[in-house]
């Protein structure tokens, strides 16, 4: 079989993929990954005062990728220091930069982001920023280092789905590095349809958390993933904008 | 002493990894800034902590 691979800073995954293990109980995590055939997961960094409670590395299966986000941080230099931390904790170089001073709507700061990544990215981390999906900024983002770009699909939490579909079907047209769609993605359909228009992976967090099944919820995404990739590679059909064409043969017509 | 932002009395100087261990602190699940700067965790046993240090000590929790 031809290999199919997601590459990031260097780093090869069958799985395209990316967990979210927020807002759920750690109890289902290890059945989430296995159901999500999922080998990248992420995490947030917080203080830990309780410290003989559960922690949630104790419950992520060996030989996960363990991606770190950026939450809480509302600039670059915050997003720098948590980076740090996270690294720190020792479970690898990479992070999710994700630097957000807009409680609201959730937005992400690109300008902040790119400040981030390439001082990240120069002490070297696999540097993965969490962006709204504007071709100069992803520009910057490359220039600037970044391992993969994860445009939002639409506000995070949301599950509304890929409101922002034309631009990133213009980042994933224009940019030589995986695009991650990630925010926003609320149902398996939309998820196969990230995947379909070229995206390298999705990041699916809140859609799994809030299905009434969260195990199931993580198998159905990972099936219309791997739809949606298999189309992509297989080539789509075309569209023709008036009229129909005929599936069936126009000739030998019982009439005729 | 302020850790995670709370104050706490230390009574007398103690080497950082005698401090965690005695909170109950898991090593390889922790990053440990003190007065804002990260503190590696093979120095664990070369730093000692006193009453005026400021310490954050972090951990992973689920997140998106």
């Amino acid at each position: 079989m031809k290999q199919d691979k997601l590459v990031i800073g260097g780093h090869e995954f069958d799985s395209r993929f990316i967990l979210g293990s927020g807002k759920y109980s750690v109890d289902l995590i290890k059945a989430a990954i296995e159901n999500a055939g999922a080998q990248i997961i992420t995490l947030a960094l917080r203080r830990t005062n309780t410290k003989d409670a559960a922690n949630i590395m104790d419950y992520i299966p060996e030989g996960i990728t363990l991606l770190p986000n950026t939450s809480g941080a509302r600039n670059a230099e915050e997003a720098v220091r948590i980076a740090r931390l996270a690294r720190e904790v020792g479970c690898g170089d990479f992070i999710k930069i994700e630097v957000i001073h807009d409680s609201k709507y959730l937005l992400p700061d690109n300008y902040e982001t790119i400040k981030a990544t390439e001082i990240l990215a120069k002490e070297g981390f696999v540097v993965m920023p969490y962006m709204y999906p504007d071709l100069n900024a992803a520009r910057d983002l490359v220039n600037a280092g970044a391992a993969s770009i994860m445009p939002l699909g639409s506000p995070i939490g949301s599950n509304k789905g890929i409101c922002t579909k034309e631009f990133i079907q213009i980042l994933i047209d224009e940019i030589d590095l995986p695009i991650i769609v990630d925010a926003g993605i609320g149902k398996p359909s939309q998820a196969c349809e990230a995947m379909e228009m070229g995206a390298a992976a999705v990041m699916a967090n809140t859609a799994i958390a809030t299905a009434g099944d969260i195990p199931a919820m993580a198998e159905a995404f990972k099936k219309a993933i791997e739809a949606g990739r298999s189309a992509y590679l297989a080539g789509m059909g075309r569209v023709i904008e008036k009229g129909g064409s005929a599936s069936s043969p126009l000739t030998g017509f019982l009439q005729d | 002493m302020i850790i995670n932002g709370e104050k706490q009395t230390l009574l007398e100087p103690v080497y950082l990894d005698v401090f965690l261990k005695r909170e109950g602190y898991q090593k390889n699940r922790i990053a440990v800034e003190r007065n804002g700067e990260i503190i590696p965790k093979s120095e664990y046993e070369k730093v000692i902590v006193t009453d005026s240090d400021t310490l954050e000590i972090v951990t992973f929790v689920g997140g998106g």
